[in-house]
């Protein structure tokens, strides 16, 4: 065989293990999901959604987790949107080329890259004890927000710097103030891009778990939650803590739960793509 | 400039304020435990230290059985997620149709979506008693299956950066790698992935940095057994995995069992932020400009 012919047929091999590479992992997720489904759906019920944690695997059920995931999302998002766009806002609108926006540059790339455990430690000491909040659901939303700020920020920085300047010049041409463009002209045009951006920092939020666990987040809560000072369970750690129980029908209840787990983070990622495409379209400058 | 602008730019500024504060408390918060830690375990006990018991009523602090457990689930994760997230960045890139491109780029990005917690579940329940079919002796709990499945779980991070980096090598390049009459594996491998070589190891040092951190899938797979060992199927632990374990039998605030979770904190700290600094740095310095 001469050289071409061996150079054509690489060429040709590696697309083939191209095409194997790119589905393998997309093929075992949703085997693996797949596996869930089975093993998990028949679990699935109202009675399931609506029962307080029990013992008896059968009688337990995920009301308290979901409650309190959905508590974590309102006060994530009650904390994080409005720090998070404000930086952003500084970032890309007021900064100055200077040493402290380099800083803050570096900063938020370094911030991105902190395991989310250590986010944790952090809220442990800060918000548990120091601001005296306990384990509630307070210090783990807080712990949360400082953890998808980065997120939220580059994201927001992204979706501003998109928006054409001959708006924002147009806008300051007729007198209207920074801020004034800003609210009125920059941030409607760029909201697409920004909520998009939060809406998938707060269904990695949705998911987390090791941070929740280091604040105090716990393992068995008899009631739902009725105020930020409360204490609390989520979802992945009502997983967490029936994965690791030896009982065959605990693993039953975590793929169940895992099904209703991984609704809800694939429905906040198709919300956000959704957003992004008809965002995409409808601004066309 | 009206003064309710100048509040607001204030406030604006207190918000971007808040990230270096989160630095800040980070690093103090880890630096004034595991210095009061370090009070009590000498420094050097700790480095080479070969077992890690601060929950045995014999205590010994060495971080090492930890630091292995990490690495050994780390580079698994690596040997897994490099090749398979370089081949899809390269195969999008050079073969791939661009609209075929644009459909699965996002679609790889659900590998990553995926809470951390399910990926135990699978790692547990499903890689574990599948590959015990081909390795008999495997430990219901070990770092092979969840570093396997942490390293599907990491493709996306390295296919995702390497294509940004190869999109952004100039086609005039590749046109002549064409015009010389190489193939497209011959343009990607001599021509594209060298000239896009300082983002693609960005993306594998941010590989790195992710496994190392990684903390739920190892958590349940792995054991929450120290062991130091390189052996692939016996239990082992991971510093990530520690912190959750005493975390969850809550060590009273002050005992020796509380500062370990900062001690080993501050070790991965350290990890993380060696290796993020270094990709910013190769990111500012290195980054070719392609006009």
């Amino acid at each position: 065989m001469n050289n071409e012919k061996k150079n054509r047929l690489n060429d040709k091999l590696f697309q083939g293990i191209g095409i194997f590479a790119t589905f393998i992992g997309l093929i075992l997720l949703a085997v693996f999901i797949g596996f869930i489904i089975y093993i998990g759906w028949d679990r699935l019920s109202w009675d399931f959604m609506v029962s307080l944690p029990s013992r008896l695997a059968k009688r337990a059920g995920i009301l308290t987790a979901w409650t309190g995931t959905l508590w974590i999302m309102a006060l994530t998002t009650l904390i994080s949107f409005p720090i998070g766009v404000g930086a952003g806002i500084y970032l890309e609108e007021y900064s100055e080329n200077n040493w402290f926006t380099n800083l803050l540059e570096i900063n938020i790339s370094n911030l991105a890259g902190v395991p989310s455990v250590i986010y944790g430690l952090l809220g442990l000491v800060i918000f548990v004890r120091v601001m005296k909040m306990g384990g509630s659901l307070l210090a783990g939303s807080s712990t949360l927000s400082l953890l998808i700020l980065p997120i939220i920020i580059v994201a927001t920085r992204e979706a501003i710097s998109a928006v054409p300047r001959t708006v924002k010049e147009a806008s300051l041409a007729l007198g209207a103030s920074k801020w004034q463009t800003i609210w009125h002209q920059t941030l409607p045009a760029a909201m697409g891009g920004i909520l998009t951006g939060v809406i998938l920092a707060l269904s990695r939020a949705v998911g987390e778990t090791a941070p929740l666990i280091v604040v105090g987040a716990l393992t068995y809560v008899p009631f739902t939650p009725k105020s930020p000072m409360d204490q609390f369970t989520v979802l992945p750690i009502q997983i967490f803590n029936w994965v690791t129980r030896p009982q065959q029908e605990f693993i039953i209840n975590a793929a169940a739960a895992i099904i209703i787990l991984l609704i809800i983070t694939f429905a906040m990622n198709g919300i956000a793509i959704y957003l992004r495409n008809r965002w995409q379209q409808r601004v066309g400058w | 400039m009206k003064w309710n602008e100048k509040i607001i730019e204030k406030l604006l500024g207190f918000c971007a304020l808040i990230t270096i504060l989160t630095t800040v408390g980070i690093i103090l918060v880890l630096l004034i435990q595991a210095v009061s830690f370090f009070q009590e375990v000498s420094i050097v006990d700790f480095l080479t230290g070969t077992q890690w018991t601060p929950l045995f009523a014999e205590k010994h602090f060495g971080i090492l059985p930890l630091l292995s457990g990490t690495i050994l689930t780390t580079f698994i994760a690596i040997a897994v997620a490099i090749p398979l997230g370089l081949t899809i960045a390269v195969f999008l890139n050079e073969y791939a149709h661009h609209k075929f491109r644009q459909i699965v780029k996002p679609m790889l990005e659900i590998l990553a979506v995926v809470p951390t917690v399910v990926y135990g579940f699978f790692a547990l329940m499903i890689v574990t008693p599948f590959l015990k079919t081909f390795i008999p002796h495997l430990s219901g709990f070990n770092a092979l299956s969840p570093g396997l499945v942490m390293g599907i779980m990491i493709i996306p991070f390295v296919s995702s950066l390497s294509e940004d980096a190869l999109n952004a090598v100039p086609n005039s390049l590749r046109k002549a790698s064409y015009g010389m009459g190489s193939t497209r594996l011959q343009t990607a491998f001599r021509v594209t992935v060298p000239a896009a070589s300082s983002g693609i190891i960005i993306s594998v040092i941010l590989a790195f940095s992710r496994a190392i951190g990684e903390t739920m899938i190892v958590t349940i797979a792995a054991g929450q057994q120290p062991n130091l060992t390189f052996d692939p199927t016996v239990p082992i632990e991971t510093i990530t995995a520690y912190i959750v374990q005493v975390s969850m039998g809550d060590a009273p605030h002050g005992t020796i069992a509380y500062k370990t979770i900062f001690a080993a904190g501050i070790t991965l700290f350290v990890f993380t932020f060696i290796l993020n600094n270094i990709s910013y740095w190769i990111r500012e310095k290195y980054q070719q400009k392609y006009e």
